[in-house]
């Protein structure tokens, strides 16, 4: 769609968001909180029909941010909706790959690598790492060499 | 005691000579049709993102050409892009012209290489030799440049490392020609060759809604009526400048992905024709300093689709978070989609077409963890093979001929 | 560049690499390379292999099944580390996931392995078979 009909969309799902956020030109940033992010992810997909293109999971030390990255080819513009998962003992978060078939690898490998719960993913058992990586060890957390 | 029936497993499996990554398939059968695949990926995980933040960002580049040898030049302009938006740098318009030209070179004898492995598994392996004998002038056109077959280390942030020198532009057009003649004559005899429109339309067919639902990118997508290309989408480099066509077909079979990655490399000449007759004077890169705090998302149209980086920085020299996702990535996964209700004949061409540059992805390892295997990798290609030698002799057809020039 | 005196059957196994040197390999079968003019031949199985061209940097998931892999090899072989990553992790070292190099995985099943590296990131096409030619005739 054209980038003013998204941006006026947007606006849409505004009260399910902290923050909006315009970094670069067509680079927008939808901020949440983890109890909100399937509504706002089910509502770029399903609602928009934007392109899923992956999911980076990212430790930022005082919280997890799961970023959701959605591309609208019309317009070359990327949305990513940013979900903080403030509860760093059980971190966790609702799966998405329910609706979106693309979303259950990616699901997967962040599991592994970063040790965040997927709540109702079908198909949750170790990607990427060997089968005999010792459990609990999470390489992408911040303070693991 | 009653035995439940298991349903025998086929293994697709680790090491093969010709398919050059290990893969992990299961693929579950009742009688000869897939009904269902699992995929174990591990094998060739290096753990590259976590690398990348004990790397400074003019480092990064080097390290994420080798995420996968045959995007090479896709990886680190994407890394490039999302970095260069993090600083507000614009590349001078010489890079950006340099950029599409090798870009466009490695989606060349991308295509190329696919193109022979395609053969190769349906059992045409003069179309193998032909192609991986006429992409070796790519190659050799990007070592010129660059210095290397592969690898090529070009970008960096702020442009370009090597420049195109001038003098070499008419070598470069001359083999142009060359290779478009080449290539015109390989397609002509797959386009035309019945045998292969009869092994290979309605085959591995990816509908247009799981393509949406895997989120699926580049030949893969655009075999399936999508036509998404980041290049016209989200122009980079020069590729706004250029007058080129994004290729699409709807079918979705594997017929349809081989037409697009043939028709979309006479595009690539064209690309590089117009790049190297427009190239504009000047300096190749611009210096930066230093990369500010934010984070940016960087997006190329590798051989096999859209490559993307997202980079976040706190202001020191290394990033903070590096995220690589190889189009392979979303690719390969609908593979289950396009395989399942398929004749194991057709298992190893269905998931070639979808060019899965496992290096990117994984690597899917192939193993035997059931008792009933009843055909190793070895034996799908016999059968695959044995089912264009049946369509050739039910039709036919006279051999494909391709003339050595 | 004389052709060995005994046609030599070589398996590829890689073990975690970016494909440049894989792609390279199978290269060499095709017109301008051409390896089997020196008696050099790729097949399909480890038991009928005289020697094994390993790329990649070991990852740990691939590290037992290239143990294994050389096991099923019949002996006397040679193990050609094919790359930088090979030949010592390369661009990867201190990786997660590696546990390589090769040689090091070679030797934990076999401290006396005969192993020759070629080294290049990717190695040309000219310098695998030169590689190759050399250290089986030095053998």
């Amino acid at each position: 769609m054209k980038q003013q009909e998204l941006d006026n969309r947007l606006a849409e799902i505004r009260d399910k968001l902290i923050d909006i956020e315009q970094k670069a030109n067509r680079r927008i940033f939808l901020l949440c909180e983890r109890e909100n992010s399937y509504a706002v992810n089910k509502f770029l997909f399903e609602g928009l029909g934007l392109r899923f293109v992956i999911v980076t999971g990212i430790d930022s030390e005082d919280c997890f941010e799961i970023l959701y990255h959605y591309a609208n080819d019309e317009t070359g513009c990327f949305v990513t909706i940013k979900a903080f998962i403030r509860d760093r003992e059980h971190p966790e978060i609702e799966s998405i790959t329910p609706m979106l078939p693309a979303a259950e690898w990616i699901e997967r490998e962040i599991h592994d690598i970063l040790g965040i719960g997927f709540r109702n993913h079908p198909n949750m058992r170790r990607l990427i790492l060997s089968d005999d990586w010792p459990e609990g060890v999470y390489p992408l957390r911040k303070g693991l060499s | 005691m009653k035995e439940t029936l298991r349903k025998p497993v086929l293994a697709v499996g680790p090491f093969h000579p010709l398919q050059e990554e290990m893969e992990f398939f299961q693929l579950t059968v009742d009688g000869e049709i897939v009904t269902d695949i699992d995929v174990r990926i591990s094998y060739n995980h290096r753990g590259i993102e976590k690398l990348s933040e004990t790397l400074q960002f003019d480092q990064v580049p080097f390290l994420v050409s080798r995420v996968c040898g045959i995007c090479s030049a896709s990886h680190p302009l994407a890394y490039i892009q999302a970095v260069e938006e993090i600083a507000g740098v614009k590349p001078p318009e010489r890079a950006r012209y340099v950029r599409v030209i090798i870009n466009e070179l490695e989606r060349i004898h991308s295509h190329l290489l696919w193109v022979g492995l395609g053969g190769h598994f349906i059992g045409y392996d003069t179309v193998f030799m032909w192609a991986w004998k006429y992409r070796e002038p790519v190659l050799d056109l990007l070592e010129a440049i660059t210095g290397n077959r592969n690898n090529y280390g070009n970008v960096r942030v702020g442009g370009c490392r090597e420049d195109v020198p001038n003098e070499i532009i008419p070598k470069i057009l001359k083999e142009l020609d060359q290779i478009e003649r080449k290539t015109e004559m390989l397609t002509k005899a797959v386009l035309d060759d019945p045998v292969l429109h009869a092994r290979l339309k309605g085959v591995g067919v990816l509908s247009k809604a799981d393509a949406v639902g895997y989120a699926v990118v580049g030949p893969t997508a655009r075999g399936s009526g999508i036509g998404i290309d980041v290049r016209r989408d989200d122009p980079y480099a020069a590729y706004g400048d250029l007058d080129w066509n994004v290729i699409s077909q709807t079918e979705g079979d594997v017929f349809a992905k081989a037409v697009v990655r043939l028709l979309e490399t006479f595009e690539s000449i064209k690309m590089v024709r117009q790049a190297l007759r427009r190239l504009p004077d000047g300096p190749v890169a611009v210096e930066v300093k230093e990369i500010p705090p934010g984070e940016g998302c960087g997006h190329a149209e590798a051989p096999r689709g859209e490559t993307f980086h997202y980079v976040r920085s706190d202001g020191g020299n290394r990033p903070v978070r590096h995220k690589i996702r190889a189009p392979s990535y979303v690719n390969v996964p609908s593979f289950k989609a396009s395989c399942i209700g398929q004749h194991i004949a057709d298992v190893t061409i269905t998931l070639a077409a979808v060019d899965p540059c496992y290096s990117c992805t994984e690597r899917l390892a192939v193993v035997d963890g059931h008792s009933n295997i009843i055909h190793d990798y070895e034996s799908l290609l016999q059968l695959s093979r044995e089912k264009t030698a049946r369509i050739k002799r039910e039709i036919g057809a006279p051999e494909l001929k391709l003339e050595d020039l | 560049m004389k052709a060995l005196k005994k046609s030599v059957w070589v398996f590829h196994v890689n073990t975690g690499a970016c494909n440049n040197c894989d792609i390279e390999i199978v290269n060499l079968l095709t017109p301008k390379f051409d390896v089997e003019r020196f008696g050099i031949r790729l097949v399909g199985s480890p038991r009928h292999a005289d020697a094994l061209l390993v790329t990649g940097v070991g990852t740990r998931q691939a590290a037992k099944r290239l143990q294994e892999v050389y096991r099923q090899t019949a002996k006397p072989c040679v193990v050609f580390c094919m790359g930088a990553c090979a030949g010592g992790t390369g661009i990867f070292e201190g990786a997660y996931h590696v546990a390589g190099p090769v040689d090091k995985i070679i030797k934990e099943v076999d401290p006396n392995a005969i192993i020759a590296y070629v080294p290049g990131c990717p190695p040309k096409p000219e310098a695998m078979i030169s590689g190759v030619v050399k250290a089986l005739a030095a053998i």
